[in-house]
């Protein structure tokens, strides 16, 4: 009893003289967990790298299902948690709710506008990055037919397509580009069975790089460009290593680098809210290139993402936005 | 493109749909025609799927890991025969449990076991099921019409596909042809009748629970060792749901199940290959609508065509001898 009092006592003392000088950040993911080796595990090494920096402790939590959003939320804002990150769209309607309650509280939401004075919103452009896998892709092709499954069927993912097809067309209007999309509902995230039966019915219509943005279901698509002795393109994170030499490039999502900022301008005290929009221009997006691809991309094709890249930032290039008005001139 | 190429390229792709299918669906048929109700296929699948991706990894063999399912699938379905034959608990609660045991625990498991989050690490080669070419596939392929069709439809899949579709004759042997499935069938219709004839009705139904657990552990294997390299979360995504529903609209018959499946299967392949491109007089359809196309179908031709679909009278029912 006296141990734990005196611990308890310790604990006490420590996280009091913490508070005078800390912040009490903390993130919380999305349905898809913390190790889904893509948007999540994304948002986890984001806060890793802010406690190995400043050696400040976060709070996180994985929810089980939609139901417990608003309850982890509120729960997070009623401890004191201030930061609190979201990743991932999906929580747009509960922080909606919350937000207002907490005015004193900063929030920052992934992927999704919440228009409210203490909430950051980060958006990528992530037409952007695919844009220059799509250019690597038409590059790699052979057949000059390439493709595209996205998981479910929502204008997020619409977007990743549009700017793909964008750049792929870019390279010259022969290229064919096929698009598909594993479901409409949540299951379409973590369905790799059907992802693989996609990928195969793509390559049977003569593609041979085929880019996913499916979650989970990606696993199943990269696996069948493996098996097929085509090209798959990863997401989000760094997926070269999945299948080394049969993944030409992945289209990263810096969703790491978004947590960072947020936590340590909350520590600094320059976290401003508003809309932070993360394209090429700011490295919120890119391709991935490392020891794992490196024997797959031709110079010329590396010239064509740097131009490409340049392009783009300097604004000569503009890719459109699928999300502006739901419609892809490409 | 031509139009025979174009047949057997959906085909083909139907089959590898249909397999995890038929085999789900004849497990229920096994349970269900033996008046045990069995909404748990999806998590005997997914325990499999998931028992399979771990053995096989860590032994690197295919086999291993197939066996491996089969025992984790058929552990499950005696948890289910225990709770709802034995202690005559409500067999469709017995079923969620089992469905949500198995979602929660594999991702747990996982995770500490591996921690890929919620993926058991890729196999290689040697821990997957191969595909199998038969013989003179290639030699036959000249012939017209046939050749492709031996060639690309019938071989080049992989061992449990071809144990599946054998399964549906087998199935249907057993069932209609043997004792033990004279008596399997008279137990889901009339428990009262075996019972008076001497057969011990908990035995029969606990063999019949065992089968089943055997076929999803099939099933599960072929999710990740055949057509996956490796067990991902929730990756059987309503499979066992749909193998239910194909099951109701068979009327609990062999035959029909596999036809019922190869129909779910057809249209998820025309679902997929056909989702972005234009069809003729209709133009563009919408994925949303190709995609409830199966569920669609099912209401339409059991309210219309099949007519009832009437379950096993003693279906649902936990059996009690008159003392």
């Amino acid at each position: 009893m006296k141990k734990t009092l005196i611990t308890f006592l310790a604990t006490a003392a420590m996280s009091a003289t913490a508070l005078a000088a800390d912040i009490k950040p903390a993130i919380i993911y999305d349905l898809g967990g913390k190790f889904d080796k893509s948007f999540n595990e994304a948002a986890f090494n984001g806060a890793e790298k802010f406690k190995a920096e400043t050696g400040i402790e976060y709070r996180d939590f994985e929810i089980a299902n939609d139901a417990q959003r608003e309850q982890a939320l509120r729960r997070f804002a009623g401890d004191g948690n201030n930061p609190i990150v979201m990743a991932g769209f999906a929580w747009s309607a509960t922080l909606e709710k919350v937000a207002a309650e907490y005015p004193d509280t900063k929030f920052a939401i992934i992927d999704m506008v919440v228009d409210k004075p203490n909430v950051r919103s980060i958006v990528f452009k992530e037409e952007e990055g695919s844009w220059l896998a799509g250019i690597m892709a038409a590059m790699a092709s052979k057949s000059k037919t390439v493709s595209f499954v996205g998981g479910m069927d929502i204008p997020l993912i619409h977007k990743f397509a549009c700017g793909y097809i964008g750049g792929a067309k870019s390279t010259g209007s022969d290229v064919n580009v096929l698009e598909a999309y594993t479901g409409t509902t949540p299951d379409a995230w973590n369905d790799p069975v059907k992802g693989g039966e996609i990928a195969k019915s793509q390559f049977d219509q003569g593609s041979d790089v085929v880019y996913h943005a499916a979650g989970g279901t990606g696993v199943g698509i990269l696996q069948a460009a493996a098996d097929a002795g085509k090209l798959g393109i990863g997401v989000d994170s760094n997926q070269n290593m999945l299948h080394p030499g049969k993944v030409l490039t992945s289209m990263l999502k810096r969703v790491d680098v978004a947590v960072y900022d947020a936590f340590k301008s909350a520590n600094d005290g320059s976290f401003t809210p508003g809309i932070n929009v993360l394209g090429l221009k700011e490295e919120g997006v890119g391709v991935a290139i490392d020891d794992n691809n490196k024997s797959l991309i031709t110079p010329e094709m590396q010239a064509a993402v740097d131009k490409a890249k340049a392009d783009i930032i300097a604004g000569t290039v503009t890719v459109h936005d699928y999300m502006s008005d739901e419609s892809c001139p490409y | 493109m031509d139009y025979l190429q174009l047949f057997l390229e959906l085909a083909q792709s139907t089959v590898r749909l249909s397999t995890p299918l038929i085999l789900a669906a004849l497990a229920g048929l096994f349970t269900e025609r033996a008046g045990v109700f069995d909404i748990g296929l999806e998590g005997k699948m997914l325990g499999g799927a998931f028992a399979a991706g771990c053995v096989a990894f860590v032994a690197q063999s295919a086999m291993a890991g197939l066996l491996a399912a089969v025992v984790v699938s058929v552990l499950l379905s005696l948890v289910h025969g225990y709770a709802s034959i034995t202690q005559r608990g409500n067999q469709i609660v017995s079923g969620v449990a089992i469905n949500f045991i198995v979602a929660g625990s594999t991702v747990i498991l996982g995770e500490a076991w591996f921690r890929q989050g919620g993926r058991t690490p890729a196999l290689s080669e040697g821990a997957r099921f191969q595909v199998i070419d038969l013989p003179f596939a290639e030699e036959l392929r000249g012939i017209p019409l046939l050749g492709p069709i031996y060639a690309d439809l019938i071989s080049g899949h992989q061992a449990l596909t071809y144990i599946a579709f054998l399964m549906v004759p087998a199935s249907w042997w057993i069932l209609y042809r043997t004792r033990f499935g004279l008596r399997l069938r008279a137990v889901g219709e009339n428990p009262g009748a075996v019972d008076t004839a001497g057969i011990s009705v908990i035995w029969m139904r606990y063999r019949a629970v065992i089968c089943c657990g055997i076929l999803c552990g099939i099933a599960g294997a072929y999710l990740s060792l055949a057509a996956n390299a490796g067990w991902t979360k929730g990756m059987t995504a309503g499979k066992g749901y749909i193998a239910l529903a194909a099951l109701i609209f068979a009327k609990w018959r062999p035959v029909p199940v596999m036809f019922a499946c190869l129909l779910f299967g057809f249209l998820d392949a025309f679902a997929i290959r056909y989702q972005s491109t234009p069809l003729p007089l209709i133009g563009k359809v919408p994925v949303q609508l190709m995609q409830a196309l199966p569920y669609i179908l099912t209401v339409i031709l059991l309210a219309g065509f099949i007519g009832k679909a009437i379950p096993p009278k003693a279906g649902g029912v936990p059996y009690v001898k008159e003392r």
